[in-house]
């Protein structure tokens, strides 16, 4: 077990383009963190400095208390799971499990009840004489995870593990990793494009882009409470509704005005929150469950919206409605029991107790 | 009720549309050409064959069809297995061979690993500097070589094949075996790597085995450069106790303008045995892909 610390550390390859700018994070001992972001965000690369197959341009790596950075990943004492399972075909499951202990000399009876064990936690005990090539793809990725597990290091390191499975044993095997963290408690981090993936299984989500950490936090505080225009846009799927707005002061209540027209009033709470941003142009951020259909007794900080339906997408327990303010698309979380056409107005109840202002300059939420 | 019964079973005849035509068409196409070249191909193997279990006397007659032996015999064969000589030249190029096979595959999986999977400047050079040594042709190579096997004492010695000839197998071999060594995933190596290997280690416990069939290929075609080399052994050996089987018998069976082609055939027919064999053994590894279930797929 142990910590693992990431400090100004930068990746810089040939040509001078930088793939992580000078990143800085801290991992406790036994914390499951999950880095999510979109393709080239640095999240892979991040993780391969740690597990050495990447070399750093700058900053240290330090796990269990030292730095690692000229220390090869053999002598890191981690262990990793990739995204093509990367088993070794000639050998039997077994063999895959415990050719890492045998390379350390490891006494044969040691090997075979730590793999048994890991086998035994894995549900694969039955499995364990068989080549890789006769097995489904959620079986060799229990067997790769079993070749992280017997090692007992000090880092699990996960990329993208799931990414080749189909949707249902991806969330099989989602609950799986989470079972097998809560069963050896070894310090993990987990690399994943999947931002359900990362919500699920983190103790704390780093997003990340264009090379460097937008927000690190809880997966609750990045959805209610995010950093960044980034964050609130990549993390919760219906993805974040964003309406341009000019903030309007009426006596001594803030309004959010809409380019048709229509103007949202801010809950008394957060005037002095917004106040300095009067007479600007922002972005409201509203989240699909908070733009639902309207009743006719709301509730304190509902406002209305009346807006034409273009796509509405039946879901079973809620139904998606799309629609357009001033160009930009909308989604909306409506009760399935309420009629929504495409090319009718329809009455639409925002929620401004849980909105979101964004400066679009620098993209912060304020 | 017969007419009925006619009736039923006379179902209405559908033309074949133009894709089945046409597929057909392709299909017979493909096969006439197969026939032309296995004709093409195994008309001077089986000619060989039969002529090899002829006698001198039945091969100078000329009568009767010259595709059959019309008193097969196996003299060819006893007196080629009994003679001193043709012993000598097929122990010369057994031991030729196996040192040629194994010094080529030594040096090229070393070189390919390495250039394949080990980043250091000027790789990729190397790389393509290994193919283009293999573009020059051994006709062009033997005189130079004369001088250097001349310098170092190996004249008329079997044992200047085994200087000479990894030069024309190692470049190819490496080659293949690049190409071999690129297919290994890459995450193979990470894994690798993460669970304590060394490169050594590496590359005995995880890329030979896996790369097996490549490894394979590559030693059939060391096999084949060495066993049937003809100008460099032409060159280099002159003493009957040195030759190889190439030389050996076109040198020994052919005396003045007397050409004994009975013998000749029979010593072709026991020369082409052992690669036949070998080929014939290996061709199923040589074409199952071991890597199979390492990545997903």
């Amino acid at each position: 077990m142990a910590q693992v610390s990431v400090r100004k550390v930068v990746k810089e390859y040939e040509g001078g383009v930088q793939a992580v700018k000078g990143i800085d994070l801290e991992i406790a001992d036994e914390e499951f963190v999950v880095l999510v972001g979109p393709s080239g965000c640095g999240k892979s690369t991040t993780l391969r400095m740690i597990a050495g197959l990447e070399e750093i341009s700058d900053g240290e790596i330090w796990i269990g208390g030292d730095v690692v950075n000229d220390v090869p990943p053999r002598d890191r004492d981690i262990a990793m799971v990739f995204q093509n399972y990367a088993l070794y075909p000639h050998m039997s499951v077994f063999d895959n499990m415990a050719f890492g202990l045998k390379l350390r000399k490891m006494p044969k009876p040691e090997i075979k009840q730590r793999v048994d064990e890991a086998a035994r936690i894995l549900d694969i005990q039955q499995l364990l004489a068989r080549k890789p090539k006769a097995l489904s793809g959620g079986q060799r990725q229990r067997v790769a995870m079993g070749r992280a597990i017997v090692r007992h290091p000090k880092v699990f390191l996960f990329d993208e593990p799931l990414s080749n499975l189909d949707a249902k044993l991806r969330v099989q095997m989602r609950t799986e990793i989470k079972k097998v963290h809560q069963t050896v408690r070894t310090t993990t981090v987990y690399v994943t494009h999947d931002q359900i993936e990362a919500m699920t299984l983190a103790d704390r989500v780093v997003v990340m882009n264009g090379g460097i950490i937008e927000q690190v936090g809880p997966p609750q505080e990045l959805y209610h409470h995010p950093a960044t225009r980034f964050v609130a846009g990549f993390i919760g799927s219906p993805a974040m509704n964003f309406i341009p707005v000019r903030i309007e002061v009426n006596g001594n209540t803030l309004s959010a005005k809409m380019p048709d027209g229509a103007s949202l009033a801010i809950p008394t709470a957060r005037v002095d929150r917004y106040g300095p941003f009067k007479d600007r142009k922002m972005l409201l951020g509203l989240r699909p469950e908070h733009l639902t259909e309207h009743t006719d007794d709301p509730k304190p900080g509902i406002a209305r919206i009346d807006e034409r339906v273009d796509v509405t997408e039946p879901m079973g327990m809620e139904t998606m409605v799309h629609f357009f303010i001033d160009g930009a698309p909308i989604c909306a979380r409506v009760d399935p029991a309420v009629r929504a056409e495409p090319g009718e107005i329809m009455p639409f109840a925002v929620d401004m107790n849980h909105m979101h202002l964004i400066e679009p300059e620098s993209g912060r939420v304020v | 009720m017969s007419g009925a019964v006619a009736a039923a079973g006379a179902l209405p005849r559908r033309r074949p549309s133009s894709t089945v035509r046409h597929q057909r068409w392709v299909l017979w196409g493909s096969y006439a050409a197969l026939v032309v070249f296995a004709v093409m191909f195994l008309v001077p193997p089986f000619y060989t064959l039969m002529t090899s279990l002829k006698s001198s006397a039945e091969i100078s007659a000329q009568k009767g069809s010259p595709w059959y032996p019309h008193h097969p015999t196996l003299s060819n064969f006893i007196y080629l297995i009994t003679n001193r000589a043709f012993q000598i030249y097929y122990w010369n190029t057994i031991k030729v061979t196996v040192s040629v096979v194994v010094i080529t595959m030594i040096i090229s999986v070393m070189a390919a690993f390495s250039l394949s999977r080990m980043r250091f400047l000027g790789s990729q050079s190397l790389a393509t500097g290994v193919f283009l040594t293999y573009l020059v042709p051994p006709a062009l190579l033997f005189l130079p070589l004369f001088k250097v096997v001349g310098t170092v004492g190996l004249l008329n010695n079997a044992w200047s094949l085994v200087l000479t000839l990894p030069t024309l197998s190692v470049p190819f071999c490496t080659w293949i075996m690049i190409g071999y060594f690129s297919s290994v995933p890459k995450e193979l190596d990470e894994a690798a790597l993460i669970d304590g290997a060394s490169w050594m280690q590496m590359l005995f416990k995880i890329f030979i085995p896996v790369a097996m069939p490549g490894i394979i290929a590559a030693m059939i075609f060391a096999f084949t450069v060495s066993w049937g080399a003809f100008i460099y052994p032409l060159a280099f050996l002159y003493s009957s106790n040195q030759m190889v089987l190439t030389v050996g018998v076109v040198s020994d069976l052919v005396r003045g303008d007397v050409f004994e082609w009975g013998k000749i055939m029979a010593g072709n027919v026991l020369a082409a045995a052992p690669p036949i064999v070998i080929y014939a053994f290996l061709m199923d590894y040589y074409i199952a892909g071991l890597t199979a279930g390492a990545t997903k797929g």
